[in-house]
């Protein structure tokens, strides 16, 4: 099983003539993903690694039956991608890009909501689910075939994690970075939904940061909702008030979303919180059973 | 990035937002100067600044005449409100305040929406309100297709006001406030309070915008109105470069690839004892000019004594990074001890180039953090 991607997923890449979109392209491919298009407007009929560019979503999936996107165009283009993926009846999106702004977000959301797709991101390194395929930017080398769920606000802090899992003898059913900004799409709760009727997959990782408070909702939800065993990490304790720490969303603001404050949500929860990385592997496998 | 108030009450004024008669001043003289050309005996002397809590600090005060503005003026002009120097106020005309209410929009995260927010409560620390009587915070989610609608405008407003005239006022400041806030890819529009006077009036007496960073590419005329403190200018200097950087006053420096492994860093720094100097995220890749960049950034902090760098080689292979820091540290002087954790793709390649140099080398965060820690407590006895 696994969540959201598969061996059923058909790709296309947005921004594929790019440097960022063409690279990924062929390491999505070379991973085993099934890349079957791309797309930048006045460069149909062009291969980018075998790969074939159509001029839209539209068209690319009219040609290829495509189900999944994921986006590399600028920060200021990428609202419209995103819309334009949704319109074209693409089921899940997933914007790597960074830095776009919060407004243009809210709008292709509620947008891409509205026609019943998802969306993963933006401001993300995307999804794996090992040995089956690879949506976005991840090193898929660090990754194993498993069952601990992944959920995470980071890039190379759930490569950290993940690192791990392996070493610690955990493969993955599907990894996901949700995305550092303030505003993104599919979250902890319905990703946790997901992975609690995943059949094949037995533990969860929730890699939590600074920052709002989604990882007390996500708290909240695991005490009445999730029965599987899980551990959270929660990055940022010696973070600055009313400082962005990198991510757009990492900010302690008018004293709200500290780490202390999530990490105190999820003990209250009963879900044990790892004091650092390398000990995520240890409290998962003493929950197991 | 925030504006000050005479700059929010400009922009509110271009939307058609009624706001208080009032003047910007940089000197006592100046101050003096637009007083005399108030209609009114009283007058508010408020500071600007970028910071809350101006009231408490004693930066906003009644005057009644010129001895008193005077003296005001004088005393609030080069006074420090949590770090902020005032070297301007705002003179405005007292206004007969019948009554104090709260008006914003704000993103809020969980409903991935504008939320247009409204209170009774004027006047007051919001932040307390939330937290201490939430129900008297009243939230009216915004759908971004259709914005604020005559209807929605109205029901809101009858949350605050009975009369229908006080109504159909505030509902036509929220509509407005709502374009403004579109327009300038704002992520807070707060007005604190938003006043009735005597006469039957609406109108704000404070303005508070703060504008997405990510935006500011569309609006030059708001991205000039940019005051960055001496920390800030560090800060946009280091983003300028593809960096985030943010000082933490520790004496264990970082360098790290990826915004939540530098926080976690950080964090295990001072888990394992130490005091991390700073955050610092180089981004992706870690090209030499890169790595020299963030060394020369780290070491203008003088209370560094250690560098940890912590790299998880992903798609940019560990061997290409150890390579990248054995060319940048040919490049550049450096006594200051340095500890490098190097994981990820080729990472025994990548370990082995850098063994036998000047580094100290780990192969997990514990390590190379006790190392580090280890390392300062050496160089400080």
């Amino acid at each position: 099983m696994s969540i959201l991607i598969n061996n059923d997923t058909r790709l296309i890449v947005q921004g594929i003539t790019g440097r960022d979109g063409g690279f990924h392209a062929s390491k999505m491919k070379v991973y085993g993903t099934n890349v079957v298009g791309g797309t930048s407007p006045g460069k149909a009929g062009e291969l980018v690694d075998g790969i074939p560019v159509f001029n839209t979503v539209k068209d690319a999936v009219i040609e290829t039956g495509a189900n999944t996107s994921v986006i590399f165009v600028p920060a200021a283009f990428a609202k419209d991608a995103m819309m334009e993926a949704a319109d074209a009846g693409i089921n899940l999106i997933v914007c790597i890009t960074e830095g776009i702004p919060t407004l243009d977000v809210i709008e292709a959301y509620h947008y891409i909501n509205q026609r019943g797709s998802s969306l993963i991101g933006p401001n993300c390194p995307g999804l794996i689910s090992p040995g089956k395929s690879l949506v976005g930017i991840m090193p898929s080398m660090i990754f194993k075939q498993g069952g601990t769920g992944v959920i995470s606000r980071s890039g190379t802090l759930t490569y950290e994690v993940v690192y791990n899992l392996t070493a610690g003898g955990l493969g993955q059913s599907t990894a996901i970075g949700v995305g550092g900004d303030p505003v993104v799409g599919l979250y902890y709760n319905e990703l946790l939904e997901m992975f609690e009727n995943d059949p094949e997959t037995d533990s969860i990782v929730l890699i939590g940061e600074i920052g709002g408070d989604a990882e007390e909702r996500a708290a909240e939800y695991i005490r009445k909702h999730v029965t599987k065993p899980l551990t959270a990490f929660i990055a940022g304790q010696e973070a600055p008030p009313d400082k962005q720490m990198g991510h757009a969303g990492a900010i302690i603001s008018s004293g709200t979303g500290t780490a202390a404050e999530k990490i105190a949500a999820f003990e209250a929860a009963g879900v044990p919180v790892a004091k650092e990385p390398a000990q995520i592997p240890e409290l998962l496998k003493n929950r197991r059973y | 990035m925030k504006i000050h108030e005479y700059q929010a009450k400009e922009i509110f004024a271009t939307y058609g937002i009624p706001v208080d008669r009032s003047i910007v001043c940089r000197s006592v003289e100046d101050a003096v100067k637009a007083y005399n050309h108030m209609d009114s005996q009283k007058v508010i002397v408020k500071a600007q600044v970028h910071t809350g809590g101006r009231g408490k600090a004693g930066g906003v005060k009644l005057a009644t005449d010129e001895i008193e503005l005077r003296r005001h003026a004088a005393s609030i002009l080069g006074m420090d409100i949590k770090g902020f120097k005032v070297d301007r106020i705002l003179i405005g005309e007292a206004v007969n305040i019948s009554k104090e209410y709260y008006v914003s929009y704000v993103i809020d995260r969980n409903s991935k929406s504008t939320i247009l927010m409204l209170s009774k409560e004027g006047g007051m620390d919001i932040e307390e309100v939330a937290r201490s009587t939430p129900d008297k915070i009243y939230k009216f989610v915004i759908d971004p297709s259709a914005g604020i609608p005559d209807f929605l405008a109205r029901e809101s407003a009858f949350k605050l006001f009975d009369d229908i005239n006080l109504v159909r006022q505030a509902a036509l400041i929220s509509q407005k406030l709502y374009k403004l806030f579109l327009e300038t890819d704002a992520s807070l529009a707060e007005i604190n309070p938003l006043v009735v006077t005597d006469e039957g009036k609406i109108m704000a007496i404070d303005a508070k915008i703060t504008f997405d960073d990510n935006a500011l590419y569309r609006h030059p005329r708001i991205a000039a109105l940019n005051e960055p403190t001496e920390e800030e200018k560090k800060e946009q200097n280091a983003k300028s470069k593809g960096f985030s950087y943010v000082n933490l006053g520790g004496e264990i420096g970082c360098m790290v690839n990826g915004a939540g492994l530098a926080m976690a860093t950080m964090d295990m720094i001072k888990l394992y004892g130490g005091n991390p100097a700073n955050f610092l995220d180089i981004g992706g890749s870690s090209n030499p000019t890169k790595v020299i960049e963030a060394m020369k950034l780290l070491l203008s902090d003088k209370n560094v004594k250690v560098v940890l760098i912590n790299i998880f080689g992903g798609i940019t292979r560990c061997d290409d990074v150890a390579n990248g820091l054995l060319e940048a540290f040919k490049q550049m002087k450096n006594n200051v001890p340095i500890v490098i954790r190097l994981t990820g793709t080729n990472e025994k390649e990548g370990r082995a180039l850098l063994q036998g140099s000047l580094f100290h080398v780990a192969e997990n965060m514990g390590e190379a953090t006790r190392k580090a820690v280890e390392l300062t407590n050496y160089n400080q006895d």
